[in-house]
């Protein structure tokens, strides 16, 4: 009972500072995941055309996601130095493996017949790819996107460890001065957070689903 | 009018697929190429729209060699119907059917116009089909719209690859009817694939039969039931026809 009321004083005494927390942890992981996006979708599609390199390169930024999160971002300092930017670079490789793997997945799993007739008659590679490839996808690219920014959000608390801030700072300081209820008023905000936004774009990925293949 | 000009098809893997194949089907005939499963039907019938490229041999298109067209545009002048259907999920009937006169830039009150025309022709009554997506509809309705999609854009030449195989029996002889019926009425070149001969005897004007990547005799219906080139011919014939029912066939017809 006591934590908890202890919480409720930190949420009143410092909600600037949760704020404040709040806002760089959203601005760290949607940063990455909008870069991360912004590479894996286009590269999933080009693997899709050149499924020779597909595995290697997918493999890669598999074993991207296999090194510890704290660690990667430790990897940064010696390279990139702490701040913002590094954690960004760190968290967006970390994004990368499941919008990649859905994109290529998901354009592999497109029946083929659909594909088939469409070239049949006459539609160009590229409106191959927008007219019915994309749409048919597109909720399980919506899925790796999600599975990236709620894992993102995660390890967004981690990015205090190289003075990125975000709600970690609040739980480091919490941890250092042995104060739980320091600890909770980053990590419930956090947890709550990742929540919400699974939640959301569980959403948009049913209202991406095309209508013609809902059940 | 189609020519195969000595077409031969050696895929990557050094399989000889076609051998040498010379045809020509002329304008407003209705051909199908049967042989049994492997022998080079689907290979042959996708050298005309260029899905397949021969490694030999030429494929002429009212006497122009089709390897010189862009095969975008080659494709956009031939209807395509295949056994899969491959209707687009996510997109309605109408969107279906009008795409590739869409992608052709007709204006919308056109296509709009030729969506419940062919619908019609294809025995779905507009009304009720346009506005509702491939998956609510039964496997012969959706090879319907298949047909209908293949003649939207007014191609003189329509390719059909076992385009009635995986329909009911019922259904099936009621799309072969109307498909007769259509072709009269429409006047296309089509060639049409299938490994049936009844069907094939139903619904031709000509027929070539193949065999190992070859056309081993071609010739109208009648005439292969009556003078079977070769013991493969008349076993191939004689599994499935007695030679005297030929109900509602077009056999009658060409005496
Ligand atoms: N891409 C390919 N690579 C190698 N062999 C192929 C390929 N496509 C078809 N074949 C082979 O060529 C032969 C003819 O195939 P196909 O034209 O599809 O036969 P059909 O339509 O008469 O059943 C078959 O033996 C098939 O295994
Ligand atoms: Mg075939």
């Amino acid at each position: 009972m006591s934590v908890i009321q202890a919480f409720l004083d930190v949420l009143i005494e410092r909600w600037d500072a949760i704020l404040t927390g709040t806002l760089e942890h959203l601005y760290l992981s949607f940063v990455s995941v909008a870069i991360a996006t912004c590479i894996a979708v286009p590269l999933g599609i080009i693997l899709t055309r050149k499924q020779r390199i597909a595995e290697p390169i997918i493999g890669i930024t598999g074993l991207f996601q296999t090194i510890p999160s704290l660690a990667l971002l430790a990897f940064m300092l010696p390279i990139f130095g702490i701040g913002i930017t590094p954690a960004i670079i760190a968290l967006t490789i970390y994004s990368l493996l499941p919008i990649l793997r859905n994109t290529y997945t998901g354009i592999l799993g497109v029946d083929r017949s659909a594909v088939e007739a469409g070239k049949g008659m006459g539609m160009t590679n590229f409106q191959i790819l927008y007219i019915v490839e994309l749409p048919l996808s597109l909720p399980i690219i919506m899925a790796g996107i999600r599975t990236a920014t709620v894992l993102t959000i995660g390890v967004a608390s981690l990015a205090a460890f190289i003075g990125a801030g975000g709600l970690g700072e609040l739980m480091f300081r919490g941890l250092q001065m042995m104060r739980n209820d320091l600890v909770l008023a980053g990590a419930i905000p956090a947890a709550l957070l990742a929540i919400f936004f699974d939640l959301i774009l569980r959403w948009v990925e049913v209202k991406t689903t095309p209508r013609g293949l809902k059940k | 009018m189609i020519t195969f000009e000595n077409v031969r098809k050696v895929y990557p893997d050094g399989f000889e697929a076609l051998k040498g194949i010379h045809m020509t089907v002329a304008k407003g005939e209705l051909v199908t190429l049967i042989g049994p499963s492997g022998c080079g039907k689907t290979t042959t019938m996708k050298m005309v729209n260029r899905l397949i490229e021969p490694t030999e041999g030429k494929v002429l298109i009212n006497g122009e060699d089709i390897a010189h067209k862009n095969p975008v545009e080659l494709r956009r002048e031939i209807g395509y119907v295949i056994q899969q259907i491959g209707l687009l999920p996510h997109m309605t009937i109408s969107k279906n059917v009008s795409l590739i006169p869409k992608l052709k830039g007709w204006a919308k009150e056109r296509y709009l116009k030729r969506v419940d025309e062919l619908l019609d022709l294809v025995g779905l009554d507009p009304t009720v089909y346009r506005d509702r997506y491939p998956a609510e509809l039964s496997g012969g309705q959706q090879q319907r719209v298949g047909v209908a999609r293949a003649l939207a854009a007014e191609p003189p030449i329509i390719l059909m690859d076992e385009p009635f195989s995986a329909l009911d029996p019922i259904t099936r002889e009621q799309l072969q009817d109307e498909l007769i019926r259509l072709q009269q009425e429409i006047q296309k070149t089509i060639v049409f694939v299938t490994h049936d001969i009844r069907e094939a005897l139903k619904i031709s004007t000509k027929i070539a039969i193949m065999k190992d990547g070859e056309i081993v005799q071609t010739g109208e219906p009648n005439q292969i039931v009556k003078e079977p080139k070769n013991e493969f011919v008349k076993s191939f014939i004689g599994d499935e026809h007695s030679g005297s029912d030929c109900d509602g066939s077009r056999m009658s017809s060409y005496k």
